[in-house]
């Protein structure tokens, strides 16, 4: 693949050409500024709205733009790229349809607070409000999705205005911040002077935290019989992991991963207890339900978490540490508020903490749920099993693979049966569970780590509705290994109509999909397929000793299902155990 | 559910409204009244709104709006004494015979007649929320052809915040 260092120039030397105080195009200024804010690749497709902006990328090198084959592979790689690399994702598309083909990726990263800037073309300001071709009102359509959003109505206003729009989209709760640029904004010429300030009044996150609520936490944990930490994404979107470790080592307490917390904690660790919720593990969900003292670091209670919210953590003194205060408080009644940044704030509390001495029948009791119920499948020596398949990827890649899925049961596997042990090595969409997302957002993180092995685990039906960005893996051999789950059947809601719909199986059938060995070669990628273990092992293998990128299709039957499972209604400890061994 | 009335401090901005008024739709809060003017200080405006819930979601009301980038202040005015008023314009039927009882109903509420015609008059009222409902009760009789009223704008008395 092109690697990032060959083309660009020395950095020192481009910031300053880009400084320079010149009259140049509302084009040239964006340019100009993603560059001054360290972007290295976009994300983009063009059209009639952004012409202006892509004329002036004509011959550009100082940054890579990534042209994929829908604005929805270019809006999933950017967020891709933002969660690998913790950097903000930048993509681009024209007005009009350009820009609504992005609004399912600004939703997922807005429900996963990823940091974004999305920039759209539209039609000249003197057309705004008149039905013009490819007009459509995106800041209106997506204000519900985006942290901030601006409609740029003066180029003298651009260099202000991406500047702000990369501070808000990486600072307190991040995610996607919007710009819209009317196509005579970006072909107006004004004198380019960067901001490097920013100055709004209205946004100031509050970062540290209220220290007698750190006291009053740190009481609660010398005080508790049963302690549990819930830490989620905030960990790993603060770079908090080292400090939650500490902490963990510190105080001894037992820690439950949320799927976007995956990798915010070793999974090796004794005291991990797994992810909780409705496909956690027993011991998190046992665990939950009998603790007196929940501290959660950086998750949102989300319903996939808490399930029956009434009978969720019925004995528990809540502690909530988060960025965001409209979290706290907002689905479970908090008795410790801390309001800041996850790192900041484990900082100051580790400065304090001490083991929780009043926990070692606790830890004995969470260590024998662990034990006596880890996570297991019905394995087989004659048919190809879906879990088998993801431990296999987790072996042969020593674990150290940055993960990305798709959504379904290929998805809640991969969170049981990866083992992650690193932060910002697992790109799935938690909130939205937006299928597609998968393969994309695989794109992006390996162009933010060109030298790290990606994975991509997907199933037959999300494969499907992004696949057309195989060319984009093929023309510029971005080396991503694609996985592909296939069990013919979208399988999660077929389980959903096994367990809970009686049976009736509607509309579930993906018969008719293409032969994806086929498909990837006919895009100019490698393609395996596999559909015993031998194959599966000898398939993933080459596809891994393969310098580009790759897929392998793994057939697997359809009736396996995801366990345990708690179904809606019901308290978390009331989990469906499956019929493993 | 209690009444609560919130002044916002908002940047002057397009689409400001639409921000406010969409996260009230979108969460599910209640919008009784909204109004919206310019404020003390130029480049900022001040809406009041009026909505109901308990103090929960009036908590997650305030925390919401903050979250919004245009949005520099969130009082709950009603939290205080405040002074709470509305303007409504009636324009009721007031044939000669009848137009001594309505001036009689204007006059005891402070009301004014602002436009007078052969049959009917507009009168204009300014009061608390109870005070316009109850002029409104006393000139329905009569027949009310059209009627407007703002809202409710409010502030805080002197000495509280």
């Amino acid at each position: 693949m092109v690697t990032q260092s060959a083309t660009l120039k020395s950095k020192e030397e481009i910031i300053e050409r880009m400084k320079k105080p010149e009259v140049i195009t509302g084009s040239e200024m964006l340019l100009r500024s993603l560059v001054l804010e360290g972007v290295e690749c976009v994300f983009g497709y063009p059209g009639g709205a952004v012409l202006y902006i892509y004329d002036a990328m004509h011959g550009f090198k100082d940054f890579h733009h990534v042209l994929t084959r829908h604005e929805q592979g270019a809006i999933h790689a950017a967020d891709g790229y933002a969660r690998a690399s913790g950097k903000v994702g930048v993509c681009i598309a024209t007005s009009g349809p350009g820009a609504t083909n992005l609004v399912t990726g600004i939703a997922t990263a807005y429900m996963d607070s990823v940091p974004l800037v999305v920039i759209t073309g539209n039609v000249a300001t003197s057309a705004i409000g008149t039905d013009a071709f490819q007009e459509a009102d995106i800041t209106g359509i997506t204000m519900p999705i985006t942290k901030h959003s601006y409609l740029v109505r003066r180029v003298e206003d651009l260099p202000r205005i991406i500047h702000e729009a990369f501070h808000i989209a990486n600072t307190g709760r991040k995610g996607p911040v919007l710009i819209d640029i009317p196509k005579d904004v970006s072909a107006a010429k004004a004198l380019f002077k960067p901001v490097t300030e920013v100055n709004i009044r209205g946004y100031n996150p509050t970062v540290a935290p209220h220290k007698p609520q750190i006291d009053k936490l740190l009481q609660a944990i010398a005080e508790a019989e049963r302690p549990l930490i819930l830490a989620g994404g905030g960990v790993i979107y603060s770079g908090g992991h080292e400090e939650l470790y500490e902490f963990v080592t510190k105080t001894n307490i037992p820690v439950t991963t949320t799927l976007l917390g995956l990798g915010g904690f070793p999974s090796g660790h004794e005291l991990w207890l797994g992810m909780p919720g409705m496909h956690g593990t027993y011991a998190s969900n046992k665990a939950i339900q009998a603790a007196d003292l929940l501290i959660n670091i950086g998750a949102r209670f989300d319903d996939r978490v808490t399930m029956k919210l009434s009978g969720f953590a019925p004995n528990a003194k809540i502690a909530h540490i988060d960025i965001d205060p409209a979290e706290i408080g907002k689905n479970v009644p908090t008795d410790i508020p801390i309001v800041g940044d996850i790192k900041t704030v484990l900082t100051i509390i580790n400065r304090e903490a001490k083991p929780a001495a009043k926990a070692d029948a606790w830890r004995a009791q969470t260590q024998a749920w662990k034990k006596e119920v880890p996570l297991k499948y019905k394995d087989s020596d004659t048919e190809l099993k879906p879990q088998w398949v993801i431990e296999m990827i987790h072996d042969t890649t020593g674990g150290d693979a940055i993960v990305t899925t798709d959504v379904g049961q290929h998805q809640m596997w991969a969170a049981q049966f990866y083992r992650f042990n690193k932060p910002r090595s697992w790109i799935t969409s938690g909130g939205l569970g937006t299928m597609g997302f998968g393969f994309p957002s695989a794109i992006g993180a390996q162009m933010a780590h060109p030298d790290r092995l990606v994975v991509s685990i997907n199933g037959d039906g999300g494969m499907q509705m992004c696949a057309q960005e195989l060319a984009v893996c093929a023309i510029n051999n971005i080396p991503v290994k694609v996985a592909i789950i296939n069990n013919q059947v979208l399988g999660m809601v077929r389980q959903w109509q096994e367990i809970i719909y009686d049976n009736r199986y509607s509309h579930i059938d993906l018969a008719g999909s293409p032969d994806f060995v086929k498909l990837a070669e006919a895009y100019g990628v490698k393609g395996f397929r596999a559909t015993n273990k031998e194959e599966a092992r000898s398939a993933w293998e080459a596809a891994l000793r393969h310098p580009g990128p790759a897929v392998v299709e793994f057939v697997v039957r359809k009736e396996e299902n995801v366990y345990p499972m708690v179904t809606q209604g019901n308290t978390i400890d009331e989990m469906i155990m499956g019929d493993a061994e | 559910m209690n009444k609560h009335t919130i002044a916002i401090l908002v940047n002057d901005q397009p689409g400001v409204l639409q921000r406010v008024s969409g996260l009230f739709g979108r969460r599910g809060f209640n919008i009784e009244s909204i109004t919206v003017g310019a404020s003390e200080e130029a480049g900022l405006s001040r809406m009041v709104i009026v909505t109901t819930g308990d103090n929960k979601t009036l908590e997650q009301v305030s925390k919401q709006l903050y979250k919004l980038i245009d949005v520099i202040k969130v009082v709950d005015v009603s939290s205080a004494p405040m002074v709470a008023r509305e303007l409504a314009l009636i324009k009721v039927n007031a044939e000669p015979s009848a137009r001594p009882e309505i001036l009689g109903v204007v006059e005891t509420f402070r009301a004014s007649i602002v436009d007078i015609s052969p049959s009917t008059v507009i009168v204009q009222a300014v009061g608390d929320t109870e005070k316009i409902d109850a002029i409104i009760e006393l000139l329905k009789p009569y027949g009310i052809r059209e009627l407007c009223r703002t809202g409710v704008t409010a502030m805080n008395r002197s000495g509280h915040r």
